[in-house]
């Protein structure tokens, strides 16, 4: 076990099971390679979204996943997309939504509130889907995603189709009542899904200990009457090893797992906290001794990987990275009556109000404040 | 004494009754040792404690109810919405439970629910709600929405005080932007009382929250590119409503412009408009007109936001609109 440093505030040890050792031995080179590409896309998308978020170019707040790449990319790499699995990702699972086919371009896009981003301006970061790929996107309310992830894999059920779903909580999440009425109606109709607890140890300020009196997550399983399974979630074959296992079960009729992943936020719930809360040395603890793709591209290279292969990821990501962005920054905001469109199927257009009847734009410039932006509120 | 935020108004108003009153207590997600997602309860458990200013889990059911049971054992719990967004996975236990309990059962629900409400800041659809309509139509609850910052504080801790449920909501756009002198003294803000921003005579805005402020912007422009008097009343509490300050003024300037940030349908002008043609139709020299939010989720991209919230270039138009008629 790798897992260095970890807060006080954190459960025991890993059990048993999952701390045994991981070989990764169904997945090719290929595949190794990809899961690598993954986790150095999603860390490298995330830092240039720094970038511009520090040039204001990023409207609202800005989310990272730094030091979880692994849990997200792994455990959605275990998912078949060519049998039209399903997941639903939360706000540091871009990784998990990069596996299923988001694009850069769509992320930066978003970020930066384009009229041709996914959600057309509508929403922001992370949060948008796409069925045809097998997404859905979050909402802010945390656990909601359960319950509508239990009825995305019920209708497989009752239509006996064989897919599966996936959906991501964090520690905080468990404490919602969605996350409790999802869970266990998804158990009751033995639905084929894949609950996975990320455990970062941080609901924004909140440590894992204020969340719950739960000695680990994973024993709620116990009470749903599911299977629950841990892991270390900044090793990503081990997280992949674990969710193939659930997803396996999910799929053969085995029902519901909930599976517990170990890992830690190391930075602040998004880019405006300071995590003041934090104890001192926490986080360079698991930097210095846990990080997901330091130790990943260690265990490559150790399997006999040249690392002139990672460094060719390491320049493909770049080069994605950076057309991403120049196409997002080519693009347009939205038409301001675009808002009009699309609340219902029909009627497909809401009718402007009478004071806004012929007009385009709602604001002059001077109206404007140049502090916009949700950072500074 | 020097000027004060309208977020520092609200955390003036939490220190001064919880000094005074050991009943009062606060629960929310990381008020604490974080000073909560926007810092109106920084400094709090500091002083007070873990006891009395308390993390709870992620769990807006449990705020709310657990606060019920404590108000009804004689505590006065004051609960936080991280956002006010979030206030709807507690609208259970605020509508069935908390909004009926004296009526039904002679249990007192002595307890504030406030939270960061509004738009104008880029939050998308889930940070930046408007929500006071949905429990305008719940008998049993109160709602204030102050647009000063001495009305902050003065509505807080009149709030506190208050032997039912009171919904305090408060606009993040405001948070750091408008400063004030706050009164001396223990400063109490009625509930149920509004207040006249402006005085005028030719036309009466009816409003409250941060678009008091559009108005009074489109009240100024008005007079100086029109002539028009414009009078702004400021609701400050939505229920119960002032009703005696809302025919004044229509009986004052017979014409009335009622703006708010909330979507249209279903909002609060609609039931100001039936009270005056209850109360005041013979008064009226032009019908009720409406500046509101259209009726869509708020989108996040900046064009979008601006154009579906209501600005101060609407209220001039419908001012003038009014006038004219």
């Amino acid at each position: 076990m790798a897992r260095s440093g970890a807060a006080a505030s954190r459960p025991a040890n890993l059990t048993k099971d999952s701390a045994r050792s991981h070989s990764g031995g169904s997945l090719s080179r290929e595949q190794k390679l990809e899961l690598y590409y993954y986790m150095r896309l999603t860390r490298s998308l995330e830092e240039r979204l720094v970038n511009l978020y520090r040039q204001t170019k990023v409207v609202g707040g800005l989310f990272r996943s730094l030091g979880q790449e692994a849990d997200a990319v792994g455990s959605a790499y275990a998912l078949d997309r060519s049998k039209g699995d399903v997941l639903s990702p939360l706000i540091r699972n871009l990784g998990s939504m990069l596996v299923q086919g988001a694009k850069p371009n769509e992320i930066v896009k978003q970020y930066m509130a384009k009229g041709d981003s996914p959600t057309r301006g509508r929403e922001l970061n992370i949060h948008y889907g796409d069925l045809e790929r097998g997404f859905i996107g979050q909402i802010s309310h945390l656990g909601d995603m359960v319950p509508v992830m239990a009825g995305v894999t019920l209708s497989f059920k009752l239509r006996k189709e064989n897919r599966v779903g996936l959906v991501y909580v964090g520690d905080g999440a468990t404490s919602t009542g969605a996350f409790h009425e999802g869970i266990n109606f998804a158990a009751v109709q033995r639905c084929p899904l894949v609950v996975v607890v990320e455990n970062n140890g941080y609901a924004y300020s909140t440590p894992l200990s204020k969340q719950t009196a739960a000695k680990q997550l994973v024993d709620k399983a116990i009470g749903y009457g599911i299977a629950g399974e841990q892991a270390d979630g900044n090793d990503v074959i081990a997280t992949y090893e674990v969710t193939k296992r659930a997803v396996d079960r999910a799929r053969s009729g085995g029902g519901v797992t909930l599976i517990e992943l170990i890992t830690y936020r190391r930075k602040g719930h998004a880019e405006h906290d300071n995590q003041s809360y934090v104890p001192p040395g926490e986080i360079d603890r698991w930097a210095s001794g846990n990080d997901p793709i330091d130790r990943y591209a260690k265990r490559l290279i150790g399997e006999g990987f040249d690392k002139k292969e990672l460094d060719a990821v390491d320049v493909r990501v770049k080069d994605e990275i950076d057309r991403a962005t120049d196409e997002a920054e080519a693009s347009p905001m939205p038409d301001p009556t675009d808002a009009l469109v699309g609340l219902y199927a029909d009627p497909p257009v809401v009718a402007p109000l009478w004071f806004r009847e012929g007009i385009k734009s709602a604001v002059d410039v001077h109206e404007r404040p140049s502090s916009w932006g949700t950072h500074d509120v | 004494m020097s000027e004060i935020t309208y977020l520092g108004a609200i955390r003036e108003g939490l220190f001064e009754e919880m000094e005074r009153d050991k009943n009062v207590f606060c629960l929310g997600e990381d008020i604490g040792a974080y000073g909560g997602a926007f810092k109106v309860t920084e400094g709090l458990m500091a002083k007070y404690g873990e006891q009395r200013v308390i993390d709870t889990p992620i769990s807006e059911a449990a705020i709310i109810g657990a606060a019920a049971g404590a108000a009804h054992m004689g505590m006065r719990p004051v609960c936080e919405m991280q956002f006010i967004d979030f206030i709807s996975t507690g609208y259970d236990m605020l509508t069935n439970y908390v909004a009926t309990a004296r009526y039904r059962a002679m249990l007192p629900c002595p307890m504030v629910v406030r939270g960061p409400s509004g738009g104008y800041v880029r939050g998308g659809p889930f940070h930046s709600q408007s929500p006071e309509a949905a429990f305008l139509h719940t008998p049993g609850l109160k709602i204030v929405y102050p647009a000063t910052a001495s009305d902050a504080k003065g509505l807080l801790k009149s709030a506190i005080r208050d032997d039912d449920c009171v919904l305090y909501f408060e606009h993040k756009y405001l948070y750091r932007r408008i400063k004030e002198e706050m009164p001396s003294g223990d400063h109490l803000t009625p509930i149920g009382k509004a207040r006249i921003a402006r005085e005028g005579k030719d036309v009466s805005i009816i409003t409250y929250a941060a678009t008091v402020w559009k108005a009074l912007d489109a009240a100024e422009q008005v007079d100086k590119e029109d002539g028009l008097s414009v009078e702004v009343v400021d609701l400050r509490t939505l229920l119960p409503m002032d009703d005696d300050a809302i025919t004044a003024t229509v009986k004052k300037t017979n014409r009335v412009l009622i703006v708010h940030e909330d979507t249209r349908t279903g909002g609060v002008a609609g039931e100001i408009t039936a009270r005056i043609n209850e109360s005041a139709f013979e008064w009226l020299d032009a019908p009720i007109l409406r500046v509101t939010a259209a009726d869509v989720p708020l989108p996040y991209s900046p064009p979008l936001e601006d154009y579906v919230l209501p600005q101060t270039s609407d209220i001039v138009v419908a001012l003038r609109k009014l006038a004219a008629y």
